[in-house]
């Protein structure tokens, strides 16, 4: 029995009996979130745009780049890596920035909007199980696409395999984390479905620039490589690279990627509303 | 002997400066069907929205089967089905899957197939809710209140936008849930549907019980009697008409007349002027709606304010 059980049971012990006690809700319903989360894979399946995207965008990039003869040439500006090298973790992020504009929060404002959330807290289920379930959707399509352009990079681009495999799960982990909350924090701020898309456009640039796509982390004057440092993006980047030519990331990268999870997390919990 | 289904006492709840419920007290049996009646605005659904603890009252308590709705959730949550007036599901999501999903939150659900079966929504179990008219929505709406098997469905302006037909079968659906002992709160602004539904009537105006009596006593005091209009062939003094016992009110509009009274105010009307050889043409009689029951009964100050209490 956890404390709220014991606590309640303290409470009804103190009232006068009532003629029937009902059950708390408990274990039984690991079976409604089961249901919630298929519920949601269904309509991620049936509207897959974003998912889709998250995870075919990169790997076309990839091909692309993979097809390029020079990007395997390696060039000293970007510290004796080849374009590829430099190309493949910002790629992978590029991934989890669709589903962190649009797939997470995309649905969940939608809800919102439609009443579904408002809905869901009049039964014994709280309406923020279906934010979990949501998090828990796009989290199978990031760790998807990261697997396959991953797997893909080594056996059809020849690429070496990850200095530290354990690094670089940390640093997607961590990399999804803060990304997913920034994704809810959007879903809190976001009042209307258009305006998820309105936030995601303004929001990409920004990030996706931080991340190099346009120029590399390496290229950049030193002022700005500092504000990358410190970008979820630039953070993200760094830890992955690291790890996969390096070894175990550094502690920074790490940390500044964990402070986003919890300044967004903290930031999306506060601003929620479910109406 | 057994406790109230709901019992609300002194609610009230303000939005900023605008007072949505300034004092509502009423209690629900177990087994009733009973009708929360008011206009546009007259705090019906901020009312049941502070009943099922969706929002918080100002002050006031409520009690549902003798939980408070605020501290003991998780316990109201289970013995309570609602259906808000406002709201959809998602598009892509088909009729089975969103009645199953539902089915899942409670302890001792009802059968998906066979709740399907009793509102008509058998053939639509396979498509999406995209697909389905008003009528099947407010359907599925309403088995998505019912399919945790609750003691009590509150269930807010549950056939507004139907059409006759479905809101006849609705009606004789609500009656069957009644049968099996679930406790049925009814927001609604159809005078027709208290009538034929409700074992008694609450009417809200201004935030306020104004009026809680069965729906019967409750139009019979609402009338005030009838109200006849017709034009006259000539004209005559309406003392002829203000001398009936039967008429309590004469008033002119334009060429037409209009009198109200209780008791045979028609063939009395009628008779009185042929004695004085004047026919009443294009008669009409007042077919009463609520919103000239509600005009009567809060211009008329009734006595009954607070008669819940």
């Amino acid at each position: 029995m956890n404390s709220l059980a014991l606590a309640r049971s303290r409470m009804a012990r103190s009232r006068p009996a009532r003629p029937r006690r009902l059950p708390l809700p408990g274990t039984a319903h690991g079976a409604a979130f089961g249901r919630i989360v298929r519920n949601e894979a269904r309509l991620a399946r049936r509207q897959p745009f974003p998912i889709i995207g998250s995870i075919a965008l990169p790997v076309v990039l990839m091909i692309i780049f993979g097809e390029i003869p020079s990007s395997s040439q390696v060039i000293s500006t970007l510290g004796g890596l080849t374009l590829f090298d430099v190309y493949l973790p910002i790629i992978m992020v590029l991934g989890l920035t669709m589903l962190t504009l649009l797939g997470l929060p995309g649905p969940l404002v939608s809800y919102r909007e439609i009443g579904v959330l408002r809905r869901l807290s009049t039964t014994p289920v709280p309406p923020s199980w279906l934010l979990a379930a949501q998090v828990v959707v796009q989290l199978g399509a990031a760790l998807a696409g990261l697997l396959i352009v991953n797997v893909m990079s080594v056996t059809a681009f020849g690429a070496a395999v990850p200095k530290s495999v354990t690094g670089l799960a940390l640093s997607c982990l961590l990399a999804i984390a803060g990304l997913f909350a920034l994704g809810l924090l959007i879903a809190a701020a976001a009042p209307t479905s258009g305006s998820v898309n309105a936030i995601g456009r303004l929001a990409l640039v920004p990030l996706m620039f931080f991340a190099g796509l346009w120029l590399p982390r390496a290229l950049m004057p030193a002022i700005l490589q500092d504000i990358s440092d410190y970008s979820p993006l630039g953070a993200a980047v760094e830890a992955i690279q690291y790890s996969m030519q390096t070894g175990f990331p550094p502690a920074r990268p790490l940390l500044v990627l964990a402070a986003y999870a919890v300044i967004f997390g903290f930031a999306a919990r506060r601003f929620f509303r479910w109406e | 002997m057994s406790l109230p289904a709901v019992e609300i006492t002194h609610l009230r709840k303000t939005y900023g400066p605008l007072t949505a419920v300034d004092d509502v007290s009423l209690s629900v049996a177990e087994g009733e069907i009973f009708g929360i009646l008011g206009p546009n605005g007259a705090g019906k659904t901020t009312t049941v929205e502070c009943a099922i603890g969706l929002r918080n009252a100002d002050s006031g308590t409520v009690r549902l089967l003798g939980l408070d709705p605020r501290t003991e959730r998780d316990e109201v949550r289970e013995i309570v089905g609602v259906q808000l007036q406002t709201g959809t599901q998602p598009a892509k999501l088909r009729v089975g899957e969103i009645l199953e999903e539902y089915q899942s939150f409670y302890r001792e659900p009802a059968d998906v197939g066979e709740l399907l079966d009793v509102l008509g929504l058998t053939a639509k179990r396979g498509d999406y809710y995209r697909t389905l008219s008003g009528g099947q929505r407010q359907r599925l709406s309403v088995a998505l209140a019912l399919v945790g098997r609750p003691k009590i469905a509150v269930l807010d302006e549950m056939t507004t936008g139907l059409d006759p037909q479905a809101r006849r079968d609705t009606w004789e659906l609500i009656e069957g849930i009644r049968d099996r002992g679930v406790t049925i709160v009814l927001v609604t602004h159809f005078m027709e549907e208290a009538e034929r539904l409700c074992d008694r009537v609450a009417l809200i105006d201004n935030g306020r019980v104004v009026a809680l009596d069965t729906p019967a006593a409750l139009a019979e005091r609402a009338r005030g009697g009838k109200t006849m209009r017709f034009r006259p062939s000539a004209p005559f003094d309406d003392r002829l008409l203000t001398g009936l016992p039967e008429v309590t009110g004469l008033e002119h509009a334009g060429q037409h007349v209009v009198v109200t009274g209780p008791g045979e105010l028609v063939s009395a009307v009628i008779l009185a002027l042929h004695a004085a050889g004047v026919t009443a043409r294009d008669v009409q009689l007042d077919s009463s709606n609520l919103e000239d029951a509600f005009v009567k009964l809060t211009g008329s100050q009734l006595h009954t304010e607070g008669a819940a209490a």
